[in-house]
């Protein structure tokens, strides 16, 4: 059977890759990387105060010159595979730093140049009568309360309880073409929800219809499968065994599911919902064409035009008036209070999920 | 079969080495799970370390090719020796280590997105990128007949190493292992999830395996020690909590007839564990 | 991260002898069925009154729509922004995307797997409205020394033919802020599969004596690459509906070009109707339409496509 002669040949040309005494090689010195970073900023700094200095500059090319220097230098005394290795970690670790200064760049910014209309006036009055300077978001942040408010309300109960026929009711064609067709509600771009709102009225109103509600529905488009999704997951993470232990107590299907299933995954539910209203919140499209633009405070969502924080942000900068510093400075202030306000939903989000939340065991 | 793994050895390999190993004490963080643990492994044999579960023999075993430092905070105090060098020097790369001293784990696991002539090559491609083709070929053949799986995978080595049953996969690590030449084989369970005929196929690998290499098995299966090992160490813990040490290392035989320390005749004669 | 796992009716039948025929019952589930079937109708509406609002644009004289060219004329260089931009998101996005999900994985220290997760994640909180304004106030300005230096370099490149934009409004810019956008969406499902890579097969490559680098190399690339490619494909069909950033950023002048780095881009889909939806009337209105129905046909398609890699992805292992 095996008489393919096995040739004992002589060696590849490799060394014997089991020698253990190769393994005895050099290590640079735990000090050696720092010592890199620290000696070429310094080299790179004074280079650059010669020629023109450039901070940006100054962070890449020290970062990129030093990493070539270890790769080599770990390349010369522990291999060339070593080396390899330590090149990549570095490497690894710049692209993470790299991938945050946009996050520390923007919330710097955001901050710093918001942060001059953080006054009084500023929460406590719209922009009515107001030209130039002065002026407020108050008409803008309650119409965000509003439109985000009725978006909610109409999206958590549809969304929870098509989460519940999902999990706990659905069989056959209805829950596959359901499931389907939530994931392609997924990706439906903001603006697409925004001019099926418009389309939806326009048709029974006219084109020239712009209305409180208009932005809601869109944005209810946007959140349902947020919802559903999320809720899906938390049903999922509730442990049969509970469902057992309460159909076997003689408890009903539907009570077993609104008052224990429900319940149980709550937490997990008001988070999803926390983190899908931070995510429309700040969706400044479907409402560009939707709700319009209005400078006063309008309470009724059925009738007329309503103002938003991120649509008067929009315009305030596209638009400024003259001059326009105070409508710039307008916008980036409007601009920090949808950051503060996605932060906290963000983080309380966060929170109850922590405090209150099951934990999935794996 | 026989001949053909005699034939196999060829220049700078061949030849497996001996490990001391004094005072070692394995250490996660500040727990101490194996202590003072003073043993030879000879060349050339295969050695087996028994023990109820929980004991510190696997941790021992992974301690020798230093992969129990994957484990944040794990390290070791005391020496380590193969062929002269202490594997725990402050200038020893770890990574080369495993290169000398090779490992074959419980869970058959080849590399499901590679074929099998790629799993076999795998360590090979690692050490030296420069291996010319029919080198390479030539070291995947010996290694798969090595481990007794040439003739079942000879006509489809392009064909991914998953397709093939638990024993087969078993085998391929062991060639995957071998092909590199270590100069010791460690194997953690080799054969608990494996049914019997693959697991006395196996042994039958061992057997001969160790005319080439150092052999050093964990097996918690007091009957495959018997069988297939020439020199047994039993480890055992006091209680939970405690670090595990090695109670007794003798000669196969002589553990299994006629043990030097009560405990170990009340383990091996199964009276706990 | 998980997908519809289609597990046959366990949850849904409980064993016999339970009362599900009740009223109560009935009313729940009736609800329950009403809520999915109503999401359903929600959905089908929206292709429908699109279609509607979008019907006069398809049916017009090609005179009438904007451009004088007719329908397709009018989106199709909207439709290669949309794409351009996209494009260069993703290109940029992916390797920094699987860089950052690997340093969480396999780099970082362990205990600081939550957080750093967390940081990623808030880079996907940021409205893209001020995504928009950082990056023609910040950005933008910011990276114009190099644009100048690259038209004035490699200028021979179709890329980088300039001359370069004094303000940084260009595609290029455009391009990276949708690429910080999308790079949370990417990471989290790499991140995902990343972890998920079974520990026997790191341990055996480790054991042949690689590097970690050459483990992650030989086994964790490999395992992961679908989910990567699923990742991927999603954050390009974020990438492909991205309204506000875009809007902000780009001076739009021009039609179709490989010129990234000009004052002159072609706009995109979204962009365009934000742009131009405020002041429209009559045919205009179902023109933008129109095309934002054809911006929907695409991001529904490569969501399909994402979807049913990440199908077989799971069902694989």
């Amino acid at each position: 059977m095996s008489d393919r002669k096995l040739t004992s040949a002589p060696a590849p040309a490799m060394p014997p890759a089991g020698n253990i005494a190769d393994a005895a090689r050099g290590r640079i010195p735990a000090w050696g990387p720092w010592a890199v970073f620290a000696g070429t900023a310094v080299v790179l700094a004074a280079i650059l105060s010669v020629i023109g200095f450039n901070i940006a500059l100054l962070a890449v090319g020290t970062v990129l010159i030093s990493i070539f220097v270890i790769f080599l230098w770990a390349r010369k005394v522990e291999g060339q595979r070593q080396g390899l290795d330590r090149g990549v970690t570095l490497a690894v670790t710049s692209l993470f730093a790299l991938a945050m200064v946009p996050l520390v760049s923007l919330l710097y910014t955001v901050t710093s140049l918001g942060i001059s209309r953080m006054d009084a006036e500023f929460f406590t009055s719209s922009m009515r009568n107001v030209l130039g300077e002065g002026g407020g978001i108050l008409h803008a942040a309650i119409g965000t309360v509003i439109i985000t408010g009725l978006a909610t309300l109409a999206s958590v109960p549809i969304g929870i309880m098509a989460a519940v026929y999902l999990h706990e009711y659905g069989k056959g064609k209805l829950k596959r073409w359901l499931t389907f067709f939530v994931d392609v509600m997924t990706g439906i771009p903001s603006i697409v929800a925004g001019l099926f709102a418009f389309a939806l009225f326009a048709i029974f109103f006219g084109p020239g219809i712009r209305l409180g509600v208009m932005g809601s529905i869109a944005l209810t488009v946007l959140m349902i499968p947020i919802v559903v999704r999320s809720t899906e997951e938390m049903l999922r993470i509730v442990p049969d065994g509970l469902r057992e232990a309460s159909f076997a107590l003689g408890v009903s299907k539907w009570r077993t599911v609104a008052k224990v299933v429900l319940p149980t995954a709550l937490a997990g539910i008001v988070t999803g919902v926390m983190l899908a209203i931070a995510r429309v919140i700040g969706e400044t499209a479907p409402l560009l064409i939707t709700t319009g633009v209005f400078s006063s405070v309008n309470l009724n969502p059925f009738e007329g035009r309503m103002a938003n924080l991120p649509v008067f942000t929009y315009n305030s900068y596209k638009f400024p008036g003259v001059p326009p510093e105070p409508y710039i400075d307008r916008a980036w202030g409007a601009a920090l209070v949808l950051i503060l306000i996605v932060m906290v939903l963000f983080l309380a989000a966060r929170f109850v999920s922590r405090r209150y939340g099951i934990e999935l065991r794996k | 079969m026989a001949a053909v793994a005699a034939d196999a050895q060829t220049p700078g390999s061949g030849v497996g080495k001996r490990i001391d190993i004094k005072d070692l004490n394995v250490y996660y963080g500040s727990f101490l799970a194996v202590k003072d643990v003073t043993m030879t492994v000879k060349p050339n044999k295969v050695t087996a370390l028994i023990g109820s579960s929980g004991c510190g023999k696997s941790t021992f075993l992974r301690s020798l090719n230093r992969m129990h430092e994957l484990i944040n905070g794990a390290r070791v105090e005391g020496s380590v020796t193969l062929d002269g060098q202490n594997i725990y020097a402050p200038s020893m790369d770890p990574v080369r280590v495993r290169s000398s001293i090779g490992m074959v784990f419980q869970q058959p696991n080849p590399f499901p997105t590679m074929s099998i002539y790629d799993n076999t090559a795998a360590g090979l491609k690692l050490n030296s990128k420069r291996i010319k083709k029919d080198q390479m070929d030539e070291i995947v053949e010996r290694s798969l007949r090595g481990a007794h799986l040439w003739d079942e995978v000879k006509d489809r080595l392009d064909k991914p190493g998953a397709g093939l049953s638990g024993g087969q996969q078993q085998r391929l690590c062991i060639a995957r292992a071998t092909a590199v030449q270590p100069e010791v084989l460690l194997m953690d369970e080799p054969c608990s999830a494996l049914d019997p005929i693959a697991t006395l196929a196996i042994e039958d690998l061992i057997e001969e395996m160790k005319r080439q290499y150092t052999i050093v098995i964990v097996t918690h299966n007091m009957q495959q020690a018997a069988r297939a090992s020439d020199i047994t160490g039993f480890f055992n813990i006091k209680e939970t909590g405690d670090p595990g040490v090695l109670v007794e290392i003798d000669e196969t035989e002589k553990i299994f007839s006629n043990p030097s320390l009560k405990i170990t005749e009340d383990y091996v004669s199964g009276r706990f564990g | 991260m998980s997908e519809s796992t289609n597990q046959t009716e366990g949850t849904a039948g409980p064993p016999a002898g339970v009362k599900t025929g009740g009223p109560g019952d009935r009313i729940f589930s009736g609800l329950a069925t009403a809520a999915g079937v109503t999401i359903l109708a929600l959905l089908a509406g929206v292709a429908i009154f699109l279609l509607i609002e979008a019907w006069p644009a398809i049916t017009a004289a090609p005179e009438d729509i904007p451009g004088g060219d007719g329908l397709i004329s009018y989106i199709a260089p909207l439709a290669f922004g949309t794409v351009l931009a996209a494009l260069i998101a993703v290109v940029f996005a992916v390797p920094m995307a699987v860089a950052v999900a690997l340093f969480i994985s396999h780099f970082a220290p362990k205990g600081l797997a939550d957080t750093l997760s967390y940081l990623v994640d808030l880079l996907a909180a940021i409205p893209s409205l001020v995504y928009g304004l950082w990056g023609i106030a910040v950005f933008g300005p910011a990276v114009v020394p190099l644009t100048d230096w690259l038209a004035d370099n490699l200028g021979f490149i179709p890329f980088f033919e300039g001359p370069a934009s004094t303000t940084g409004r260009t595609m290029l810019v455009a391009g990276v802020v949708l690429a910080v956008m999308i790079l949370p969406i990417i990471s989290a499902v790499a991140r995902e599969v990343f972890t998920q890579t079974p520990r026997g097969l790191q341990e055996s490559a480790l054991a042949l004596g690689a590097t970690r680098w050459e483990m992650i190399r030989m086994v964790v690339l490999p395992f992961g690459r679908s989910a990567v490619i699923a990742g991927s494909m999603l954050g390009l069909g974020r990438a492909l509906g991205e309204t506000m950033a875009v809007t902000i950023i780009l001076s739009v002048s021009g039609g179709v070009t490989f010129n990234l780095i000009s004052p002159s881009n072609p706009s995109t889909i979204a962009a365009n109707i934000a742009l131009d939806f405020p002041e429209s009337s009559g045919l205009d209105v179902n023109v933008l339409i129109a095309s934002g129905l054809v911006l929907f046909a695409i991001t529904l398609v490569v969501n399909m496509i994402a979807r049913a890699v990440i199908e077989r992805g799971t069902v694989d292992e």
